[in-house]
Formats: C-alpha cells, structure tokens, sequence
C-alpha cells in the first residue's frame, strides 16, 4: 500500500462529502420555497390557525438563528464548518431539540437492526451461493435459483408490507380461528400465537423501558423479528446469486483441480481452497451496496414504524422540517463515506494482487 | 439448466431448411430464461396499455365507485380504496405511470452511460479521467438520499421529470461498465484491423464497438429500468413522488399512510404489489438471459 494510494483514496472521500454537502447546501436556496416559513405555518395551522399574531417576527427571528439572513458565502462557509463540526444546528419541528441529538438517539435503532441483518445476509447468502456454485451439490439444490431471483426482485418495503399483513393481521385471526373452530388445546393455541404474531410496529411495548433485562431485551427482540426478516429475506438473493458466479469462476481454477488430485477431503477443497477466494469480491460488494442497503432500509423502518434514523427522515421529510432532513442525510452520507474509505484502505491488506497493482 | 445439449455434437440447431417457427423454437430453448422474463414484461405491458384503453380515467377519481372500502365483486373487480376509486383502474393508470418513469430514467441513464462509457474507453484524456473520478465518487452515494432533497425542494414532480431525476441520479453504474467493456474492445484485432484499413474512430465506434456491445448493452438498460422502477416507488412511498398523476408508488404512499395493511384490505395492497413483482422478476429474468448470451462463461453451469 502506498502514500498515493491512501491520498488518491481519502482525496475521493472528501470529494464525496464535498460534493453532498453543497447539494444539500444550494437545493433549498434554489427553490422557490422559503423552509423556515413554510414549517412555520404548517405549525400555525396546526394551532387552528384563527389567532395568528406575530408571524413576521417569528420568522424573522428563526431566520436570524439558523443565520439565514448572512451573505451566501458567509452561510457556504458555515455549513461546510457545519459538517466538519458534526454540528447541524437544531430541528425546527422538535426545537430546541438538536440535529446531532436526535440522529444520535435514533442510531443505535439502525445500527441494531439494519447492521446485524446486513451482516447477516451477507453470511447466509454468501455460503448458500456458495453451496450452489459447488458442483457436487445435488441438482435438486439448483432449483433454489430461480427462487432466489424472485425474492430478490422484491423489494425490502414490498416484501415487509406482505409479512407485515400475513404475520400480524392474517395470523392472529387465522389462530383464533384454530381456536374456535378446530377446538385446538390451549397450549398449543399458545404456541401458534408464539410462533406466528409478531409485534406490528415499534421497536418496543409502550410499558417496556429499553434496558439489560430478560424481559426487555425478549420483547426487543421479538419486535425487531418482521423487519429482520423482510431485510434478509430480500438481500439475500443478492449475496447468494453473486457469490454462486464467483464460485463458478473460481471452481475452473487450476488450484481447485490441484487440491482435488492432492486428495484433500472435499470439505478442505471446499472451504478453504474454493469459499476463501470466491469470497473476496463480495467485501466489496459489502462496500458498495451500502447504498442500497441504506435505501432500503428507509423504506422498512418507516414501515415498521422502528424509531431508528430512516424513520426519523421520514418524520423530517414529512414534517417539512428541512434542517433536520439535511442534517441526517449528511449524517448518512458521511457514514457511508467512511465506511467505504476503512473499506478501501484495508482491502489490500486481504488481498495481495491489489497491493502490487497499485505499488 | 439448458445447456446439455450444446455440448453434444447434435445440437438440434436449426438448419437452412426449417421452417421459421422450428428456428423459433430452438432459440426459446435455448434462452428459456430470457424468453419468460419477456413474457412477463409483456404481460404487464399489455394490462397497462388494455387497461387504460379500456378503463374510462374518470374511475381513479375520487368517489368513482361511491362507497369507500368496497370487497371485489362484479362490477368493481378489485373492490375500492380508501377514498373510493376503483383499484383495477388505478393500478392499470398507476402500471403505465410507473412504466414511464422507468423507461425514461433507463434512456436518460444509459444514455449518458453509454456515451461517457464509450468516449472515456475509447479515447480517454481528460473527459475520461473526470468521468472515472466522478462516477467512482458517486456511485457510493445512495440516489434515494439525492432524490429526497430534489423531491422535498419540487413542488409537483411530473411522471416525466422524476424519471429524468432518477437517470441522472444513476448513470454512474452503467458509465463504469461500459467502460470497461470498450476498454478491452478496443486492443482487439479486428478493431487493429480496421485502423490499419483507415476507418475512422467514430466509424470504429458505430460499425465495430457498438454492435459488439449491443446484448451489453441492453442488459443494463434492463437492470436501469428495473432499479428506476423501484427507486421511484421508494421515493413516492415516502410522499416525495408526483402527487397528481398515477402510479404504483403513489398507490404505496397510501397505503402505507392510510393503514390498508392494520385494515386487512388486501384487495388495495395486493395489486400494485404483484404487478411490481412480476414486472421487476420479468426484467432481472431478461438481464440475466441477455448475460447469459454476452457471457458465455456463464452458461457452463445451471
């Protein structure tokens, strides 16, 4: 790895963050619309509306706060100090509240969910498609292909929505209805419910405290199951059919044939000559498919109503509540950005061809 | 899958003398996969356009069926929504609208692509240089995040403009691998050749490149399509779309907003549903035939 290396790779993420910032910066100022107003009467109408006093006042003072009345390169500057400072200002919606504070609070949400469920699709996925690419899987295995195309055709938000239907609307009257009508004993009328309704929404019962204790973490648990699950389900394919190509690729290697005529058992062949190197493009895929990870999950948070950064845009978005839309989209686009960059820069450090490539 | 028998000496492949339905019917076998997924393209396309040839518009009006929340029954065959319009005409005007935005960001997508694609492999300098800089940048950047600032900043989007948005927002992807692409073309000898003869680069470009790279092509506007068309239900399931046309997304705003799944009423959620899904599984059925074709390498298995 060397000094250009790292420089080209850390000039690139600046360029990004760079890049997002000043979008994010000149949009609102293009637009005909002015946000500070705009929020405030859709607060105003919210209050009814009939005794509207001091609106000019109110926006006038809001402006001078957010410091909208500076020169435009006074506020170019200040927002690109914004970013480094991790300093967004406050929300207009929810003021005094912070940017940082509430993104910061709606985090661990996020991390939790969309980051294990990530990881974990890519680790199921990634060792399925590998199964498959493996040419002494039975053939009948080879059907899960086109199964597999079709779960990753639909999208996060489409496939939550029919669990969300099946899980927590169909189930409890389908249980009941084993209930009344099949006379099933009562244990097992409980155990049906255990098994097949999950939580709506939410990422935890109202009288449940997020805390270490058996009984909060089970019912975090349980209400992060239908969003776990739209998640994997539909990335998995991804990782599946991707590593499946690379296993058909690497299988014709002569190092595979090499191991094979050595007589090494064909689980060592598999993992350790096979997996291990059909596995590396899929780090990257990791890397750039945050993206869409990120898109997606959006979309399921909202959904699901689960409080993590995703559902705090949506309330952004919705609420016109511009500063804190553009605070947690800078936030994202940072964290993906960095990412990348930790990505990038230990990549070389698996594999070996990279290192010379650029040395 | 399919491929046994190209392997073997008789191939079955059509000679001079068949007739054109037996030519016909060896090239569906051997690109099954290819085939269904157009065949399901088709079948949405056909219920878009005999939809709204059929459907009067006036039924995905509010109050077209009177009463709201209406079970399917003979007269309305996918029953009403909330504000009661007729769902079997919404999702036939929704399935043209969402169509649109996806064909539009497909050209608009590809188009720069293929055009950056081929002018950065082929001739490289400085276009080239700030084009890899650029699309190796962005492609990082999640297009959603992009398009909520546009849509939140746009008053009323049109069904055009937002599959515009959605092109510009993803020719990146497509800029890089047809770049890559014309760069392994272009050192081949008949490429060689036709220098050596005096054509010109730009007759190099249409007569040897272009046709070269047409299935390649193709195959990414196919997957375009398909990522605009789920990009732009995501936008509009957030309330960012446009507001005053049908789609499919804006149907999934609704329903989202309105409690259609809580109210079991699966008749409004299930459509534009099912028709996404067929539509979606049939393009990514036709990208991964046409790699089968641009890729030979894949076809020596499943």
């Amino acid at each position: 790895m060397t000094i250009d290396y790292v420089l080209k790779r850390v000039a690139m993420f600046v360029f990004i963050i760079l890049f997002a910032g000043t979008l994010n910066f000149a949009l609102p100022r293009l637009s005909p619309t002015n946000p500070v107003e705009e929020r405030l009467y859709t607060l105003l109408q919210q209050a009814g509306g009939a005794h509207i006093g001091n609106v000019e006042k109110m926006i006038a003072t809001y402006e001078e706060r957010f410091g909208l009345n500076n020169p435009l390169w006074r506020q170019y500057l200040n927002y690109l100090s914004a970013i480094a400072r991790l300093d967004f200002g406050q929300s207009i919606a929810l003021f005094p509240a912070d940017v940082s504070a509430e993104v910061r609070r709606a985090l661990p949400w996020t991390i939790g969910l969309v980051g294990t469920t990530t990881v974990l699709a890519a680790l199921i996925g990634s060792f399925f498609g590998a199964w498959l690419g493996w040419t002494r899987t039975p053939a009948a295995i080879s059907f899960v292909v086109p199964l597999l195309l079709v779960v990753t055709a639909v999208p996060f938000y489409l496939l939550g929505l029919l669990l969300l239907y099946g899980f927590t609307v169909f189930s409890p009257a389908f249980t009941d209805y084993m209930q009344d009508v099949w006379r099933i004993p009562d244990w097992l009328y409980q155990f049906a419910r255990f098994l097949l309704v999950w939580p709506s929404g939410g990422a935890h019962s109202y009288d449940i405290i997020p805390s270490f204790n058996f009984t909060a973490i089970y019912d975090i648990l349980r209400h992060a199951f239908l969003p776990a699950l739209a998640i994997v389900l539909s990335s998995i394919g991804f990782w599946g059919l991707g590593m499946r190509g690379m296993m058909v690729t690497t299988m014709g290697e002569d190092y595979i044939k090499l191991a094979e005529f050595k007589g090494l058992r064909e689980r060592r062949v598999f993992l350790r000559y096979a997996v291990r190197n059909a596995l590396l493009p899929s780090v990257t895929g990791l890397a750039l498919n945050l993206a869409f990870v990120v898109n997606g999950s959006v979309l399921v948070e909202v959904l699901f109503a689960y409080p993590g950064v995703g559902n705090l845009l949506y309330r952004a978005i919705t609420g016109n509540d511009y500063f804190l839309m553009q605070g947690i989209i800078m936030y994202v686009i940072l964290a993906i950005g960095l990412l990348l960059l930790i990505v990038d820069l230990i990549y070389p450090l698996i594999d070996p061809r990279i290192r010379y490539k650029n040395a | 899958m399919m491929d046994a028998e190209i392997v073997t000496t008789d191939t079955g492949a059509p000679t001079q003398g068949d007739g054109l339905l037996r030519s016909l019917a060896y090239a569906i076998n051997r690109n099954r996969l290819l085939f269904s997924g157009l065949l399901l393209i088709a079948a949405v396309i056909l219920f878009a356009v005999i939809g709204t040839i059929f459907i009067d518009s006036e039924r995905t009006e509010v109050g077209a069926t009177t009463l709201p929340r209406l079970r399917p029954s003979a007269e309305w065959w996918l029953g009403s929504d909330q504000f009661a319009r007729d769902i079997l005409a919404y999702v036939a005007y929704g399935t043209l609208g969402t169509l649109t935005i996806g064909f539009i960001a497909g050209l608009v997508g590809i188009g720069i692509g293929t055009v950056l694609g081929f002018f950065g492999g082929y001739f490289g300098g400085i276009i080239d240089t700030i084009a890899v800089i650029v699309s190796d940048s962005f492609i990082t950047i999640p297009g959603l995040l992009i398009l909520i600032v546009v849509g939140a900043y746009v008053d009323t989007l049109s069904v055009e403009q937002l599959g515009i948005f959605i092109g510009l927002v993803s020719w990146m992807g497509a800029t890089r691998v047809i770049r890559a692409q014309v760069l392994t073309l272009k050192n081949r000898a008949y490429v060689e050749v036709s220098k050596f003869n005096g054509q010109r680069d730009i007759e190099i470009v249409f007569a040897e490149l272009i046709p070269n790279l047409a299935p390649f092509i193709a195959a990414s506007f196919v997957g375009a399509v398909a990522g605009a068309i789920l990009l732009s239900i995501g936008l509009s399931a957030l309330g960012l779309g446009p507001q005053n046309e049908p789609s499919l997304g804006l149907m999934a705003d609704w329903f989202i907003r309105y409690g259609a799944v809580p109210q079991g009423l699966w008749f409004w959620f299930g459509p534009p549903i099912v028709v996404i899904a067929v539509f979606v599984v049939g393009l990514f059925m036709v990208t991964a035939g046409l790699d089968q074709i641009a890729n030979p390498r894949l076809r020596t298995s499943v």
